[in-house]
Parts: C-alpha cells; structure tokens; sequence
C-alpha cells in the first residue's frame, strides 16, 4: 500500500494509463481485424453469427468490465488510501 | 459519420411518415408538458450561478448516469445506427462500439479530477494556477467550436426529422425545437437540462428496449436466428464488414476520433460539475457506460430487425440515408400508435440534447470569456447569471437561425467535425494539464490551438469536403477524419512548447504538488 501522496497519485496514474492502453488494445484490435482480415471477420462462428459482430458484441462487454475493475479497484484500495491519507494528514 | 440526412419521402408508399399523426403530436405534447412542468420547478431552486450551471452540485451519481446516457445518446446514434445497420448490415457495429469505448476513457483518466479541479467548464481545470486569459480564450474557443458543429447537425437533423415524421415545415420544426430549449435552458437551468435528460434516456431506452423485443420475438427470443434470416434474405455479407472499412487508416482514424472526442466534448465534461464528490463522479460514468452500451446492442437489433422486416429498398424509398428504419420498423410492428411514439421519442432526444448543448456553450460565453477574461474574474453573482442567461438566449437564437442557414446542406460530416475538434483540441489539454507535471501555460496554449485549426484545416482539405461537396476530383489529405494526425500532434506540441518555456513557468510547474492533491481530495 502507497504511504503518501505522491505514490498514491503515481499508482491511480499507472492504474488509469494502463488500463486506457487496454482499452485501446481491444477496440484497434477489433477495428485493424476488420479492416485487415475481413473474410475472418466474416466467417460464421455458429449459425447467424459471424466472428465479426460476436467480437463486437464482446468489445461492448469489455467497456462494461473494464468500468467495472476500475470502480471496483478504486472502491477498494484507491479510497480507503486516500481516507488514511486525509486521517493521517488531519492528526 | 452519420447523422440524419435530410432527403423528402419519393414517391407514394406504404407508410404513414409524412403525414401528420395525432398519436405522435399527442406523445410530443405529453412530453413537452411533462418537461416544462420539470423546468417550472426547476426554476424555483436555480437562483445563483452554481445552481444555473452545476445543479448546485445536488445531482446523484445514479441520476447523473441516465443523464450522461441521454446527453449522449443523440437522434444520429438512434436513427443512424439503426438505419446504416438496416441498410449495409455489419457496418453500423463499428459505430456503436466507437461511440462507446469512449467511455472508460473518460472514467479513467477524466471524470474524477475534473470534479476535484474545476467549476463550471473544463477551462477551469486546464487554466488552473496558470495564466488564465489566453487558457480561458483557447479553451471557449474549442468549446464553442464543438458546440456549434454538434447544434447545426442536431438542428437541421431536427428539421428535416421532424417534417418527415410530423409533416410540419421544416423551419417551423426547427423554431420549436430551438424555442423549448431556450426555455428549458433559460428558466431552469443545469437542474432542468439534466432532468429533461434523464426523462429522454428513460424514454429512449424503453422505446428501443420495446423495438429490439418486438423484433427478437418474431425470431424465437433469438438474435441469431434474426442475423440468420438477414443472411438468408440479403445474403452472407451482411454479416461481414464491408465499406466503411474500405481504407484501414479511415477506420483507425475515425476511431480514435470517436474514443477521444467523447472525453474533450465539453457538454460531457460539463455534467461531472454537477455532482457532489468524485466518487460519485466515478459511478456516474459507470451507469452512462451501461445504459449506452445496452442503447448500441439494441440499436443493432433494431437494425437488423427492419433490415429483414421492412427491407433495405422500402427505407431507403422514404429516405435515402436509411434514418427512417427504426420508425418504420415500428409502424411494421406495432401500428401508427408505436410510431407515433417511437416519433416523439426521436423529437425527444433531439431536444434534449440541444439544451445539453446550449448550456455548455453559455458556461464558455459567460463563465470562460465574460466573467474569466472580460470581468478579470471579479463579476458579482447576479450579473454572473444575468450574462448566462444573455448567452444561452444568443446561442438559442444562433442555433434556430443556423438550423435555417443549413437548410438541405450535407452537413453529416458536422458531427465527425466536433468529435475531431473535442479529440485534438480540448482532450489532449486536458490531459497534459491534469497529469503533467510540466505543462506550462503557453504550451498547454499551443496544443489547443494546434489541434483546433490542424483540424479544421484537415477537415476542409479532406475528401469529405473536397469530393463529396466541392465536387473536386481529389482531395489533398487522404483521410476522412483527421484524427490520426491532429491528436498525436496536438499532444507533441504542448510537450514541445512547455518544455520550451518551462524556465518562465517555473511556478506554474512547481504548484504541481498542490494541484495533485487537489485533484485527489477535492478543493
């Protein structure tokens, strides 16, 4: 755990930037197979269902997640931080 | 990009789009009373400048979600994805995703110091402990730019939507959205734009919830038994990617366009003031990121569900661009009561994203340039809402006279013009600000501006404005939208340029300290 502020605000930087990059990652991964290979993003992975839009359906799922672990990571460890952090100062 | 085209009904056909229908102007009616009793309400608890423009930061994280979800989610993302995936199939899929990855973009890097470091505008935050005048001018600049591309599109989309569905003319359509959004606006402020979002969100997302179920229950509950009958009928490529990934560089450049513009448009950043802390700021974000995401897997139903039962021919018979599908589909499943309804719910939205609009334009006008640059920021509270006031009355007026003034324009590539101007322009400021150490005044200067013209400049040499309006044979910069240039740019410039004057700005840098903790803590 980060013991003042500095680290703290370098660890939220980390955590953010990172997960930006993934973010990033999923969607140009999606768009550069589309634009690439679109015979692959046209194949059927089941009937009715291309692997195109089961990739797309999933980078809308991937959103919903990654909002998630972030909310759910700063829920957890970012507040109770800076909460020790605003006692340790107030002391 | 898509937006609502306005192309008149040919020729005679089935349906009744076009004509009046007293189920919609009943549904509009309802809607309109239901939101002036809002701002009547609204009214009484906006009496200072914080409660104008921030809600007095009373607003709920929950309450702030739906009402991110409704500022966002526009007529052009209804109505355009619905019919651009009616009409090509698979397509309109790399739109719903672009528009929404945005999102944990501006949860993670914009949504909680944004609260933390400013007031009323994202300037606040860019300005903050550096020389506020040039930051304050560059930054309402931006703002105003964005604003005013996004109103155009929304008006004229307005316009000509609205004559469709209603068989109103089209100034008259766009004198009344213009004139209740002043109102909401004027009289009620950031508590009635907000609920006048939250009331379009609800609507929307049950309107499509009720489409996209209509339509999977003709197909067995099944949304692939739906894109199996879509293949069946129109053939296997319906399901693959087609034209709009015709140039990859296009696709990746629209892309970032759509993933950073969402965090640089300023009526976005503008809803983080409204709440009371970060952490609620935070959840806010991920409620918008949920609703949205669920409006996009339903739009895609939508689409597919006209596609298969109206068919790509009959849209396109009423109008070219395919912004009918979701409204005819709704006449195909449920009468001319649903699309009376689905109808309002299209007036609806337009409406209420215009007031989102607007008043983000007025806090630039007022907050930014008058009160920040004119006054030196020694304006009292009454004249600081007075001149609010004064402003979204100006911009109001501007938006109904440039709906008017762009009346049968192409102005589709409008809405890609904003984006590209909140990416390169507002987006990287922002960032170097908030988390750079040494991001000094005049480079944080330099990247605004580099990024607002490069775009405009690009824009106007691309083959959206060269060929497809100018008629010219080839356009001098290859891409559609600029992105990919202008937001890395604008980004080197402002590290350029402050490192360039970091030896004058060395207070600006070193109160980095203090502005971290604010950003963490709050003010």
């Amino acid at each position: 755990m980060p013991n003042s502020m500095r680290a703290l605000a370098r660890l939220r930087w980390r955590v953010a930037i990172s997960l930006t990059a993934v973010m990033m990652a999923v969607y140009f991964g999606f768009i550069l197979l589309l634009a690439f290979n679109k015979p692959l993003a046209g194949s059927l992975v089941a009937p009715g269902l291309s692997l195109g839009i089961l990739l797309g359906a999933l980078v809308i799922v991937a959103t919903w997640i990654l909002t998630l672990g972030y909310t759910r990571w700063a829920n957890r460890r970012y507040d109770p931080a800076l909460e020790r952090l605003k006692r340790e100062a107030g002391r | 990009m898509i937006a609502v085209i306005q192309t008149p009904p040919v020729g005679p056909s089935a349906t009744s789009i076009g004509t009046t229908n007293p189920v919609a102007i009943g549904f509009f009616l309802l809607f309109i009373s239901i939101t002036l009793g809002i701002t009547y309400w609204a009214a009484r608890k906006t009496k200072t400048t914080e409660q104008f423009f921030a809600a007095g930061r009373s607003i709920s994280a929950g309450q702030n979600g739906w009402a991110l979800a409704g500022d966002y989610m526009s007529a052009a993302s209804f109505l355009g994805i619905a019919g651009l995936v009616s009409t090509t199939g698979f397509d309109g899929l790399i739109y719903s995703t672009g528009w929404l990855v945005g999102w944990p973009v501006v949860l993670f890097l914009i949504a909680e110091p944004l609260r933390n470091l400013g007031r009323y505008t994202f300037a606040d935050v860019v300005a903050l402990h550096r020389r506020q005048k040039p930051i304050r001018v560059a930054a309402a600049i931006g703002t105003l730019a964005t604003v005013i591309f996004y109103l155009i599109a929304q008006m004229v989309g307005a316009g000509s939507l609205i004559k469709l569905m209603f068989g109103l003319t089209y100034e008259t359509a766009v004198v009344v959205v213009g004139a209740v959004m002043i109102l909401y606006v004027l009289v009620g402020g950031m508590i009635a734009t907000t609920w006048v979002q939250i009331v379009k969100a609800v609507l929307l997302l049950s309107g499509a919830f009720l489409l996209a179920m209509l339509v999977l229950s003709r197909f067995g509950m099944s949304p692939t038994a739906l894109f199996a009958a879509a293949a069946d009928k129109y053939g296997a490529g319906v399901l693959a990617p087609g034209k709009q990934v015709a140039n990859p560089w296009d696709a990746v450049s629209l892309g970032m366009a759509l993933m950073f513009g969402t965090a640089g448009l300023p009526h976005i950043l503008m809803r983080f003031f409204t709440v009371p802390d970060s952490q609620a700021a935070r959840k806010s974000v991920v409620y918008a990121t949920g609703l949205i995401g669920s409006f996009y897997l339903l739009t895609f139903i939508i689409g597919f569900g006209a596609m298969v039962l109206v068919g790509p021919d009959a849209i396109r018979a009423v109008d070219k661009g395919g912004n009918m599908a979701a409204p005819l589909l709704a006449e195909v499943l449920g009468g001319t009561p649903f699309l009376g309804f689905i109808a309002a719910v299209a007036f609806a939205t337009i409406l209420a994203v215009v007031a989102g609009l607007t008043l983000s334009g007025a806090a630039a006008l007022s907050h930014d340039l008058w009160v920040n640059v004119v006054r030196n920021g020694h304006a009292g509270g009454e004249e600081q809402l007075r001149i609010a006031r004064g402003a979204t009355v100006v911009l109001g007026i501007m938006a109904i006279v440039l709906g008017i003034t762009f009346k049968g324009q192409n102005v589709a590539f409008m809405v890609s013009l904003a984006f590209a101007i909140a990416a390169s322009g507002n987006f990287p400021a922002l960032c170097l600000a908030v988390f750079w150490r040494r991001a000094t005044t005049a480079g944080l200067l330099a990247s605004m501006v580099v990024g607002t013209l490069t775009t405009l400049t690009l824009i106007y040499l691309s083959p959206t404005i060269q060929i497809d309006i100018l008629k010219h044979a080839s356009a001098w910069f290859p891409l559609k939208n600029p992105a990919l240039v202008t937001i890395p740019l604008s980004f080197l410039v402002g590290v350029v340029v402050s490192l360039l004057t970091s030896k004058r700005a060395i207070d600006e840098i070193s109160r980095f300290e203090e502005r971290e903790r604010q950003m963490m803590w709050g003010a």
